[in-house]
């Protein structure tokens, strides 16, 4: 059958099932619109190239599939950048489709020309750019084959716009293209390596990162620690992987990380690092980072092994398949854990917990952050999708919401993207339109992709938008407070809009709360109606996200706020 | 830890870009390239890229990792200490007047280096040979008139597939 280039287009994203795609028009790809508007494909338009790329990412990480979007060439691709470098940074599948000039203008510098394939090579997993009609259906399988396999990551297309005007055959069955998955290889010698470890071991714990989640091993991960009584702490990236729920769960470690999980990573000796890359943020200073311990670190990515932290035994693959192996050979082994050694070690972290408990200063005067968390895991009994923006709010969020299932919490972690959070929303609730979707935001970040508010009015895509709003960019005044002598240089926001105002501009319900008291019922409020909304909360102003380990200090050393130094 | 060169021979997908993305990437991640050979195999669409770069031995594991990721590498092998034969190819131009035209002739004629063009005022001649070779040529050339000289990166190839 002959079809046009856009046609292959639209089959080829049917036959990857994509039933989504986030977008924005322009010169060079209205043809591929003009499709659109002929099939009608679920698209949803959004308000800025950027935008659509967190959208897509939002609905990947919430579903573990691929997400999608559409944007023109020049200046549309160059605002998918941040976007494709978030996803990069926390191995996100993404493709990315971008328009490109005709072949023949390539190079000549036409207008809204831009070498997107060469800006976008060092923060994509790989990218494409479609030269021929022939190429073009195989190219599209083989993005969304990269894309996932693997570590997943962002995948780019570039299609120039006279590529997508020609015709070609093109027949579903036929189309071919090369293989990256690596086979996954169980090695047993490494299984009988780590019974040995975890026999040795009095002080075992496990460390979870985001593969495990990518990876969907929550299951494998949560039944070997719970068989076996191991502790668990987690990376921001891990958080839902084990259910927070569980005594056994330590909370987040590293530079926000609870006292005792910091406390019993230092002090551990065994290590089960899984699906994660010892980012700077996680393991202080390296030298002392978990000095005592045998890491054993499962990684689908050879590249991660010994890049920061040197491990004991890699093992390098699959983060279900290597955990199921795992359980399987203890199985096998009759492992049982030395019960006695294995209750000292679990009441050592007893007393850490008892002695410097996760919490803050509750306040009838003003409204602590913490306690709008607090209030919106209650209301919501922790079930709801939750995304944050990236600074303090992101930090009391991965602190006090507590996250019991995997895919829940939806962050920007590697990058650290203000702006992430009310797009990447929106494509979450239209994964799962009947959840609760919230991103808990800052009054920074909101204001970085804040016209997003208009796709979700324009779509009725019930986000919620809790607006922690301290009229600072509370983290960079944290440091500055802490290692600056408060020199709040260029912080303050306090020059800032009406938030309710705005909201209700863009069609969006908007409610305030300046009272503690007021915290629960504009809570219930905002969650009860099946509109979006954004919930202004005027929240203490010079609150600090506690503990926190200095930056170049161990991750043993943790300032406690209005607690003395303890280590 | 001891720095050490190490020759790397990738095996790659003759894309247009996929150079960028080797350069691109260790660039990027702040490595540096010594030498650079590139070109196609026996199979059209298969190229070779034999790399020098120096590092300790941590360095050079996380150089290959890096590559080793590239959707575009096919196979990434270290030659350092493998069993294999290394040529380097440079061309020098020396320009001759009344003082070193009878020098150079006796240099060319005794380490019979190849002549590749005699014009009356210059002679340009090709020399192939491990690094080491050639290193010794360029010391001997040097204060014969050589006033300029192209220089090719390192080709490996092992003896045992």
């Amino acid at each position: 059958m002959k079809l046009k280039g856009t046609q292959i287009f639209l089959e080829a994203l049917k036959e990857e099932k994509v039933d989504i795609i986030f977008g924005y028009p322009g010169g060079t790809v209205l043809d591929i619109y003009d499709q659109f508007f002929k099939s009608n494909f679920h698209h949803i338009l959004v308000r800025h190239e950027q935008g659509a790329v967190h959208a897509a990412d939002g609905y990947a990480r919430a579903t573990g599939r691929v997400g999608v979007c559409l944007v023109t060439s020049g200046p549309g691709a160059t605002n998918t950048v941040t976007g494709i470098a978030t996803a990069n940074m926390d191995s996100i599948p993404l493709v990315v489709f971008t328009g490109q000039v005709p072949t023949g203008l390539i190079g000549n510098d036409a207008f809204q020309e831009c070498d997107i394939t060469g800006i976008t090579r060092p923060c994509t997993k790989h990218n494409f750019l479609v030269r021929d009609i022939e190429d073009l259906a195989s190219t599209i399988k083989e993005a969304f084959h990269i894309a996932r396999s693997g570590r997943p990551g962002p995948v780019l297309v570039d299609l120039p716009k006279n590529v997508m005007a020609m015709e070609t055959d093109y027949d579903p069955a036929c189309v071919k293209s090369r293989n990256h998955e690596v086979a996954y290889k169980p090695a047993p010698k490494k299984m009988a390596n780590v019974l040995d470890m975890l026999n040795a071991a009095k002080r075992p714990m496990i460390m979870t990162g985001g593969g495990v989640i990518l990876g969907k091993a929550a299951d494998e991960l949560t039944r070997l620690a719970r068989q076996y009584q191991m502790p668990v702490t987690g990376t921001l990236m891990g958080l839902g992987s084990f259910p927070a729920s569980d005594p056994l769960w330590l909370g987040m470690l590293g530079m926000h990380g609870t006292y005792y999980a910091n406390m019993a990573v230092s002090h551990c000796d065994f290590m089960l690092a899984v699906g994660v890359r010892f980012d700077d943020r996680v393991t202080g200073t390296i030298e002392t980072f978990a000095p005592n311990a045998k890491i054993v670190h499962i990684d689908i990515d050879p590249s991660s092994i010994n890049k920061n932290v040197t491990v004991d035994l890699p093992i390098i693959g699959d983060t279900k398949a290597t955990l199921r192996d795992i359980l399987h050979y203890l199985e096998e082994h009759h492992y049982a854990p030395d019960q006695a050694s294995r209750g000292v070690w679990l009441s050592e972290i007893a007393d850490w917990r008892e002695k410097v408990p996760l919490t803050y200063c509750p306040s009838s005067e003003v409204i602590k952050p913490q306690y709008v968390i607090e209030t919106l895991h209650r209301l919501t009994e922790g079930d709801a999708l939750i995304t944050t923006e990236v600074g303090q709010n992101q930090m009391w969020t991965a602190q006090f919401f507590g996250f019991d299932r995997p895919n829940s919490f939806i962050s920007s972690g590697g990058l650290g993207t203000m702006g992430f959070g009310l797009p990447a929303a929106i494509g979450v609730k239209c994964a799962f339109p009947d959840k609760h979707v919230v991103d808990i935001a800052g009054d920074g970040s909101i204001q970085m992709n804040i016209q997003e508010l208009a796709t979700a009015a324009q779509y009725n895509i019930a986000v919620k938008v809790v607006l922690l709003n301290n009229g600072f960019l509370g983290m960079v005044r944290q440091w500055q407070e802490l290692f600056y002598e408060k020199r709040y240089s260029h912080t303050d926001m306090t020059y800032a809009p009406d938030f309710v105002k705005l909201a209700e501009a863009f069609g969006v319900v908007g409610l305030r709360a300046t009272k503690p008291d007021e915290v629960e019922a504009v809570l219930k409020q905002g969650l009860a109606v099946n509109r979006p909304v954004l919930m202004d909360f005027r929240v203490a102003r010079e609150e600090c996200v506690y503990p926190m380990v200095r930056p170049g200090e161990s991750i043993s050393q943790m300032t406690l706020g209005s607690r003395e130094m303890i280590n | 830890m001891e720095r050490k060169n190490h020759i790397i021979s990738i095996l790659v997908y003759n894309k247009p870009d996929v150079l960028a993305r080797i350069a691109g990437t260790l660039g990027g991640k702040g490595y540096n390239i010594d030498s650079l050979c590139v070109n196609t195999t026996t199979q059209k669409d298969i190229s070779k890229i034999v790399m020098t770069t120096a590092g300790a031995q941590a360095t050079i594991t996380r150089i290959e990792n890096q590559l080793q990721r590239l959707v575009d590498v096919i196979s990434v092998d270290d030659l350092t200490n493998v069993e294999s034969i290394h040529r380097e190819m440079v061309l020098v131009r020396l320009n001759l007047n009344a003082q070193n035209t009878e020098a150079v002739k006796i240099a060319i004629d005794t380490n019979k280096w190849k002549i590749i063009v005699s014009g009356d005022t210059y002679v340009i001649i090709e020399i192939t040979g491990d690094q080491t070779q050639i290193d010794f040529a360029l010391a001997r050339l040097e204060p014969l008139g050589m006033t300029d000289i192209t220089r090719t990166g390192l080709v490996a190839l092992k003896l045992d597939d």
